[in-house]
């Protein structure tokens, strides 16, 4: 990239790096790590989230999971942006899905690239962590006894 | 001035309702909008938080709101 005297740290266009999705079909594993896949990649690292089925254990029906579709995409986006500016990544995927989904079911994929795999650990730690907090999506749980929405109350 | 309000996980529960329009005197914040918000609806005090954002951004307690902006109620976030 050019260097500039007056720009210290210089941004990276990352927009073809970086796969974003929310949907309600069932999540592809393949396809995910498939997005992230280059011959520049020496590591893969990958979070599936599942359903689990029970909480504190009282047993779980089934998890909805609700979005703000345009801010999630965007917040998505910003974490996976961020983490390719200052990590040395090659490719992003954040596939997170919405509606019903049962035990067992993947409500959450993550796939970093890297060449090396330090990176990618790191990486993908920290995507999964962060849109555990800023990322608007919500999950309610279904009991057979009523339901709850999940870290609403203290 | 008139906002309308979007609102999402429990806070539609709260409201019944996935939008409800508020009439607002110009130059109300969003921390005024909280205050409006848990002085109607004293569910939303027991929430652990409430954020708000506006033109797909996340906006903090001082953004002054317009007339006719379109408020997102962002409960707790619960993702992943």
């Amino acid at each position: 990239m050019p260097a500039h005297p007056y720009f210290y740290h210089t941004q990276r266009n990352v927009v073809d790096q970086i796969d974003i999705k929310l949907t309600p079909e069932a999540l592809d594993l393949t396809a995910v790590v498939r997005k992230v896949e280059s011959e520049a990649a020496g590591g893969t690292c990958v979070f599936v989230g599942t359903v689990r089925g029970s909480t504190k254990g009282k047993p779980v029906v089934r998890l909805e999971f609700e979005a703000y579709a345009p801010l999630a995409l965007s917040e998505m986006r910003k974490i996976a942006e961020a983490l390719m500016q200052r990590l040395p990544l090659i490719r992003i995927a954040i596939h997170h899905r919405i509606g019903s989904l049962q035990i067992g079911e993947i409500p959450v994929i993550i796939a970093v690239a890297a060449a090396h795999r330090k990176a990618a650990f790191e990486a993908c730690e920290y995507c999964i962590d962060t849109l555990k907090e800023t990322v608007p999506i919500w999950k309610k749980e279904i009991f057979t006894d009523g339901e709850v929405w999940v870290s609403a109350h203290p | 001035m008139k906002l309308k309000l979007l609102a999402f996980g429990i806070a539609k529960d709260i409201l019944h309702d996935r939008t409800i329009e508020y009439d607002l005197r110009s130059g109300t914040t969003i921390a005024m909008l909280r205050d409006a918000l848990c002085a109607d609806y004293p569910e939303f005090r027991r929430l652990t938080s409430i954020s708000f954002a506006v033109n797909d951004e996340y906006v903090s307690e001082t953004h002054v709101l317009q007339d006719g902006d379109e408020v997102v109620l962002i409960p707790p976030v619960s993702g992943g």
